[in-house]
């Protein structure tokens, strides 16, 4: 990287933002169908009511629940790497963060539908916001959901923060570019930026401390997350371990979807100059700790459900293993916890294809884990008499789909209209330009 | 805004240097031939042309610390007034029951301090800025770094002259309007 120029860093990424190839809009379009479709399902729903999805007694959360964890997990590696390396100093973050913090930004809108499709009536949503109503009656502070309304809405809003800000500069680069009706839009969204030392100071104090707050929020939202299960009393979900679980798993999920969206974003953009094999095999370590940690809390599960003496936890665990979820159990285990240790091998850690069906594997492992937690712990509560399984339906389905193209639609809009790495952050990382060429920094 | 106000009624001069280490020479001899009113314009933030141009740090953390403060009281008083104000007890816990409060306070410490900062950036940066200032070259966001400097018209001739011996490539003059 160290051979770029300024100039040809602007030429170089503002390139992927041209006009773009049939196939495109091949994939647009196809993108649009299943959203569509998604969209149909929904509204179906709407018109019959939550009885034409699987959900039934004793699983009244399931797939849902499962989607909307599982996205608001994709939002956290977005976070980490764009917030939590920056606080570290981490140079190698530059190239790949914008990407990362989109990522973020696009899971947070997908996971934030999900609560609401669950909703019976989903157009009284504002019900969940605490506000002087008619009947004068307030929300439940003590509730956890209503703090994970309030941890999903900060995060959603601090995370849009720190990716339009982050923009700012890159910006007035792409506005300085661009000609006509384009140029508006980018010179409305740059604010003006002009790049003097007195903007920059206060942008670079604004953006320290926007990641400074954001790393302590990623690590609630998960928590909160975790305690919508911990905090009640259901056997598998009442356990202390679920909040670093929970963070933890989601910043596996997170880098995996990031490495599954940069490969062929750097193959189909060319920018192997940039985001590098090296960038991919730092994301691919970053996995292993996260699927150590993963695999850690299974263990763990595992020896107090034998070790508590619970009745309950133990009948529930042997559920889990062995029962009707069993399949999506041992994929869990599989993928999540003893796949990402190949990455231990230099070659695997290195080869790109290997990388992706990784990534691939790890988010359909950690999809799994949500939906395994959430339905096992439901469907084989107490009392025998209550026990009872969940299967989804085609609405089910089709909206966990929909909102798989609802992601990626936002995704593929990111890369024909924003620079999908940072212009200005890799600027920095170049030595800047100096007649004397041992002058120093 | 009241930036480019002042820069209307104004006299200056900008010049454009290709390296950094012209720059900072150029502000380096400027400041001491007595040249105080100085803008770096350059396409990456620096530290070598902060510490040059020396300002004082950025005041946006008052407004992060204020941002936050401001936060965990709005969580303290909704969740306390509200249940105070709908007194139902739940699970036989307290009405006003801190620990669980503490986790809206958090987040609302959060929020705000997050909107404040943001706030303070574009507050004190000036920003949005509807006219683009007459300084200000497009190349300055690409590959060029730029200095504007504040003189009277009869310094004008010294200025361009040190600019040019720092190696400003172009130099025009700026602040007419």
């Amino acid at each position: 990287m160290s051979q770029l120029t300024y100039s040809q860093v602007d030429r170089d990424i503002i390139r992927a933002m041209e006009a773009p190839g049939w196939r495109y809009y091949a994939v647009l379009i196809a993108d649009l169908i299943v959203l569509a479709w998604g969209a149909y399902a929904w509204r179906y729903q709407v018109v019959h009511g939550l009885g034409v999805t699987g959900l039934t007694h004793p699983v009244m959360w399931a797939i849902y629940i499962t989607d909307f964890v599982f996205w608001v997990g994709i939002a956290h590696s977005g976070t980490l790497i764009s917030a939590i390396l920056y606080l570290f100093r981490v140079r190698w973050r530059a190239s790949i963060y914008r990407t990362a913090e989109a990522v973020t930004v696009f899971a947070l809108f997908t996971a934030g539908l999900f609560p609401i499709i669950h909703l019976g009536r989903p157009w009284v949503f504002y019900w969940l916001f605490p506000y002087p109503q008619f009947g004068g009656l307030w929300v439940n502070f003590r509730s956890p959901l209503v703090w994970d309304v309030f941890a999903v809405m900060t995060y959603m809003i601090i995370s849009m923060l720190f990716f339009f800000t982050g923009l700012v500069p890159d910006m007035a680069v792409v506005r300085n570019r661009t000609s006509g009706w384009r140029q508006k839009i980018y010179a409305f969204m740059a604010q003006g930026w002009q790049g003097t030392d007195r903007q920059w100071r206060h942008y670079k104090a604004a953006y320290v401390f926007l990641a400074a707050l954001a790393t302590p929020l990623v690590i609630s939202v998960h928590s909160v997350v975790s305690w919508d299960f911990a905090q009640s009393i259901v056997a598998g979900w009442h356990s202390t371990i679920f909040a670093p679980y929970f963070v933890a798993g989601a910043i596996h999920s997170g880098l995996a979807m990031v490495i599954t969206l940069l490969i062929p974003l750097r193959r189909i953009y060319r920018l192997d100059a940039y985001i590098t094999q090296q960038h991919l095999e730092n994301l691919a370590k970053l996995i292993i700790l996260t699927g150590l940690i993963v695999g850690y809390a299974y263990a763990v599960e595992t020896y107090i459900a034998w070790y508590s003496n619970n009745v309950p936890e133990w009948q529930r665990f042997t559920y889990q293993v062995t029962g009707e979820y069993a399949i999506p159990f041992w994929i869990m285990i599989l993928f999540n916890s003893l796949v990402p240790l190949l990455f231990f091998v230099k070659r695997i850690r290195t080869s790109t294809p290997w990388l992706l069906a990784i990534a691939i594997l790890i988010n359909i492992g950690m999809w799994m884990e949500r939906f395994v937690i959430i339905v096992t712990g439901l469907a084989h509560e107490y009392d025998p008499y209550s026990w009872g399984p969940y299967y989804p339906r085609w609405v089910d389905i089709s909206i966990t789909l929909g909102s798989f193209a609802w992601f990626f639609l936002w995704f593929l809009l990111f890369i024909r209209f924003l620079p999908v790495i940072s212009i200005v952050e890799v600027k920095e990382e170049l030595p800047p330009p100096m007649r004397r060429q041992n002058g120093g920094e | 805004m009241a930036e480019s106000k002042v820069a209307s009624s104004f006299n200056g001069v900008v010049g454009s240097f290709r390296y950094l280490d012209s720059l900072l020479a150029a502000i380096e001899q400027l400041r001491q031939a007595g040249y105080r009113e100085l803008q770096a314009l350059s396409p990456v933030p620096h530290h070598a042309i902060e510490e040059a141009i020396e300002k004082p740090p950025s005041p946006v953390r008052y407004f992060t610390l204020a941002g936050c403060l401001l936060g965990a009281v709005t969580g303290l008083t909704l969740t306390i007034a509200t249940s105070l104000y709908y007194p139902l007890i739940t699970g036989g816990k307290p009405i006003v029951s801190i620990p669980p409060f503490l986790v809206i306070v958090f987040e609302l410490t959060i929020l705000l301090g997050g909107l404040l900062t943001l706030g303070g950036m574009l507050f004190n940066a000036r920003l949005p800025k509807v006219n683009i200032g007459p300084a200000y070259n497009p190349r300055f966001s690409e590959d060029q770094f730029g200095l504007w400097v504040r003189c009277e018209q009869k310094d004008h001739e010294t200025v361009v002259t040190m600019l040019r011996n720092a190696g400003a490539e172009e130099i025009v003059p700026a602040g007419q309007g």
